[in-house]
């Protein structure tokens, strides 16, 4: 910390130390500046002037200060008068207004008092203290320098070249194998041959979110939506990589008018009578796409407000998305139920580097 | 006064034998009284401004004690469980234990909801005093030489209450913090070459996993305070060599600092100040409910509500992904380049990179190597101010972004017009901040001027012998003319050829840019000016 002198007495800030020069760039320094006209005479408050006013001050912090004990002790009370009654959620209300209620009091007393204390009653004059310039004083400075040379004397840092380069090199090397220690956060697969697959199979039944009900063909009306999930992922518990799964797996399936639908040659048969399903993944940053308009077939996704436009494949017709939605090839198998053909194409959800390998 | 002080010290009363006995042990063994005669009556500015890092301060004290109390609670386990509190809605329903006992915080402990808003408002408070902070050492120049490093350690600072915040944020492991690590996820396998391996280590496997609640935990109430703390303190310490900067007034110079010593007024004041704060956050907590995890469940990866919204300081990172245009993504010896997540997350870091780099950017514009310990008024350094805003509005069209669908139901507009709106915000609203700022900023030392010059209009006309009508002007006293004049300006910089005879490109471009900082100026009225004034009257 910086030398402090003693004190400067009140209204005089006069700084006895070797003026150094600094430059001050461009900065227009005029001889015929205006002189600081020095602190002004000190304004007095009611509380100098009148006793009486003062007196009245007084009382009414030490009022202060007893509002925060009857609010302290108001908030211990509170936590005894106004329980939680389990699966009530208005005695959780009251327990949190009532004690909150006499916390604020028990701390805005202890600070309203203190701050009116401070400003009505504390000497109210403003004082000044000198400031130093913020580098060390020359002799300080110099007895730095002389200590590293010393030190780089005694020690031979700088002369002894090959001693001092080996022992940075071992430094930098040395915090290395912590590196190497943070491999095993995530278990030895190649995570992104993870990303290229889901549960979705040849003839996984497509399932009803979250129970798992299998859907029937039949069932889906034109214009509706349906939340899927493959049939076998309702059976798995979290511990078994249910959520895993399922933030892969999750589809959306609509029913349009098949005149509405433009499919492309190859995908021609990847739909059956106008049901579509699509990944439920957004292909920007994998928020759940979870809104949809029915009379425009475009799909939105609420967190960053891509479109995606069902009709013409999931192509994106607004926002940071930059591909369509990945589409799941859908049939019937011999009972009516909708099921995969196979597993989507491509990978699902966000981009990643290594997604076209 | 000082004679007066003297006197109490030598002779205490009988009252305080315990207290000079108990200070006098102290002290024998920690000379602690050299600490008392260094800081003790250690001078402190007054202005409100000076407040919004008290503020900070402060939330961050309350945030800390609340946090504390959560821990004792809160349970930082991904594992599945049943949940069998007493928040009926949810009985029975499977989710990980961090939820359920977050659940039971809220439901089952008394004061845990409580705690629980006071820690979620303290935090919202923290970051945005922090940002309030900084735009008042921006726009008063409080960053200049000795400051620079401590404006940079407060905008580190500001970066880990950020990273605090979203930490815990996502430690409910509620839909809602599930969605925001989703998508942090996905930005994450965006990056080049390393995105998804850094997203394979984060969630140890597969997102969601079952690590990364417990990791985030760590973090949040371990590593990252104690960084906080550490950091909070070099930039308190700083304060104190460095000693506040204070706005010019009568009296006061660049070489004292004028305000009220620490023991007793300012002690009383800050003090004071913190349990107001902290009563503050208490009362809203206690009246508004925040971030209520019960309605919104478990973590799922297929539901999502709608209008969901960050917490308010993520917002401008959420909003500048919503800015991108489709389709910024290509393929390119064969690897998937996302533009989409890298444009926006690099024009973030230019920013923030400008932001923690002004100051070293400025010095070396006026070349200025002195002392600055005068808050300057806004107006009296008008690019910067000007350039501030630009950036305040730059970063408000970002943030704006993150409610373009709330913005879109409630004024019924669509959601791609208010989108392509802020887009077009995005680039011309910096631009018109900045050039409406600086023409205010120069009409302003116009009008100081003027009123040094001439005095304030007083309301009063007067009728001359020959029918002219003229309105009075009061003089101003020295005192409020200090207040006018006090400042200084700086010329643009000539170029001239160094030693060499050579003319450099840093030269060049630091002479452009002084050229741009400095070439509009209006300069403080001088004595002479005045003299010549009062002369023409």
């Amino acid at each position: 910390m910086a030398e402090h002198h003693d004190s400067a007495a009140d209204g005089s800030a006069v700084e006895l130390s070797e003026p150094r020069t600094v430059t001050s760039g461009t900065a227009v320094i005029s001889a015929d500046r205006f002189e600081n006209p020095g602190l002004p005479v000190d304004h007095q408050r009611v509380t100098d002037l009148d006793p009486a006013q003062e007196r009245k001050a007084e009382r009414r912090i030490i009022w202060l200060f007893w509002l925060s004990l009857i609010g302290s002790v108001f908030a211990i009370a509170a936590y005894f008068i106004w329980p939680i009654e389990p699966g009530n959620m208005t005695s959780t209300r009251m327990n949190n207004l009532m004690l909150g209620i006499g916390i604020t009091l028990g701390l805005f007393g202890i600070g309203l008092g203190a701050v009116n204390w401070a400003k009505s009653l504390m000497h109210g004059h403003e004082e000044v203290e000198p400031r130093h310039d913020t580098r060390g004083t020359e002799a300080t400075r110099a007895r730095a320098v002389e200590i590293f040379q010393q030190a780089n004397a005694e020690s031979g840092f700088t002369r002894r070249r090959l001693l001092r380069n080996s022992l940075i090199g071992a430094l930098v090397v040395a915090p290395l194998p912590a590196v190497v220690l943070f491999r095993d956060l995530a278990p030895a697969d190649e995570p992104h041959e993870l990303l290229r697959h889901t549960m979705w199979e040849k003839g996984t039944r497509l399932a009803l979110d979250p129970s798992g009900a299998p859907i029937k063909a039949s069932d889906v009306t034109v214009g509706s939506v349906f939340h899927v999930i493959p049939e076998s992922l309702a059976k798995l518990g979290h511990g078994d990589g249910y959520l895993e799964e399922k933030a892969k797996a999750v589809v959306l399936m609509m029913r349009l008018r098949p005149e509405e639908l433009n499919e492309a040659e190859d995908r021609k048969d990847w739909s059956y009578d106008g049901i579509v399903a699509y990944s439920k993944i957004c292909t920007h940053v994998g928020c759940p796409v979870a809104l949809y308009e029915q009379q425009t077939h475009h799909l939105l996704c609420p967190c960053h407000q891509s479109e995606f436009d069902v009709a013409n494949h999931c192509e994106v017709i607004f926002g940071p998305a930059a591909r369509p939605l990945p589409q799941l090839p859908i049939t019937v198998d011999a009972e009516g139920y909708l099921v995969a053909q196979s597993d989507f194409h491509e990978p699902v959800g966000p981009s990643f580097w290594e997604r076209e390998r | 006064m000082s004679t007066a002080t003297t006197d109490t010290v030598t002779k205490p009363g009988p009252g305080m034998r315990f207290t000079s006995a108990a200070a006098n042990y102290i002290d024998e063994r920690t000379s602690a009284s050299g600490f008392v005669r260094e800081l003790g009556r250690k001078i402190f500015p007054d202005h409100w401004s000076f407040m919004l890092g008290e503020v900070a301060l402060y939330s961050f004290v309350a945030i800390l004690l609340s946090g504390t109390f959560l821990t004792f609670f809160f349970d930082p386990s991904m594992t599945a469980t049943h949940y069998q509190g007493s928040y009926v809605p949810l009985k029975g329903v499977e989710m990980s234990v961090a939820y359920a006992s977050t659940l039971d915080i809220s439901f089952d402990i008394r004061g845990g909801l409580l705690m629980r808003q006071v820690h979620h408002w303290a935090a919202l408070l923290f970051v945005a005093s922090i940002g309030l902070h900084m735009l008042r050492v921006f726009f008063t120049g409080a960053f200049r030489k000795p400051r620079e490093i401590n404006w940079v350690i407060g905008f580190v600072l500001f970066i880990l209450a950020m990273a605090e915040g979203f930490t815990g944020y996502s430690l409910p492991d509620d839909l809602l913090s599930g969605n925001g690590l989703r998508i942090i996820d996905g930005m994450v396998k965006g990056m080049p070459v390393i995105g998804v391996w850094i997203s394979y280590l984060l969630f140890g496997g597969e997102f969601p996993g079952h690590d990364i609640v417990p990791r985030l935990y760590v973090l949040h109430i371990m590593l990252l305070p104690a960084i906080l703390i550490a950091l909070i303190g070099v930039h308190m310490l700083l304060l104190i060599v460095n000693k506040h900067t204070q706005f010019a007034a009568p009296g006061r110079t660049n070489q004292n600092v004028v305000g009220s010593p620490i023991l007793p007024v300012f002690a009383a004041k800050a003090g004071g100040f913190f349990f107001i704060v902290f009563g503050a956050i208490v009362l809203i907590a206690s009246v508004f409910t925040i971030n209520p995890i019960w309605n919104y469940g478990p973590y799922d990866p297929s539901p999502v509500s709608a209008g969901t919204q960050p917490d308010w300081y993520i917002g401008f990172a959420d909003g500048a992904l919503r800015l991108v245009p489709p389709h910024w993504e290509f393929v390119f010896l064969g690897y998937t380049w996302s533009m989409n997540i890298l444009i926006p997350i690099l024009v973030i870091m230019v920013f923030l990179v400008l932001v923690t780099f002004y100051p070293f950017i400025e010095a070396w514009i006026t070349g200025d190597k002195r002392e600055h310990h005068m808050a300057e008024r806004p107006r009296n350094a008008p690019t910067r101010t000007a350039i501030g805003a630009a950036g305040v509005t730059f970063y408000g069209v970002m943030w704006a972004g993150a409610s373009s669908d709330l913005m879109a139901t409630h004024f019924m507009l669509t959601i791609e017009g208010v989108i392509v709106a802020l887009q077009i915000s995005l680039i011309l609203g910096p631009i018109a901040a900045y050039i409406i700022t600086k023409r205010v900023c120069l009409a302003l030392q116009k009008k100081d001027r003027e009123i040094a010059l001439h005095g304030f209009e007083t309301g009063r006309i007067v009728r001359l012998p020959g029918g002219e009508y003229i309105e009075v002007h009061e003089p101003l006293n020295e005192y409020d003319r200090w207040r006018l004049v006090a400042h200084e300006t700086y010329r643009p910089l000539m170029i001239r050829p160094n030693e060499r005879g050579r003319i450099t490109v840093g030269q060049r471009v630091r002479a452009g840019l002084s050229r741009w900082f400095f070439e509009d100026r209006i300069e403080p009225v001088t004595r002479s000016e005045l003299e010549r004034a009062h002369h023409h009257e």
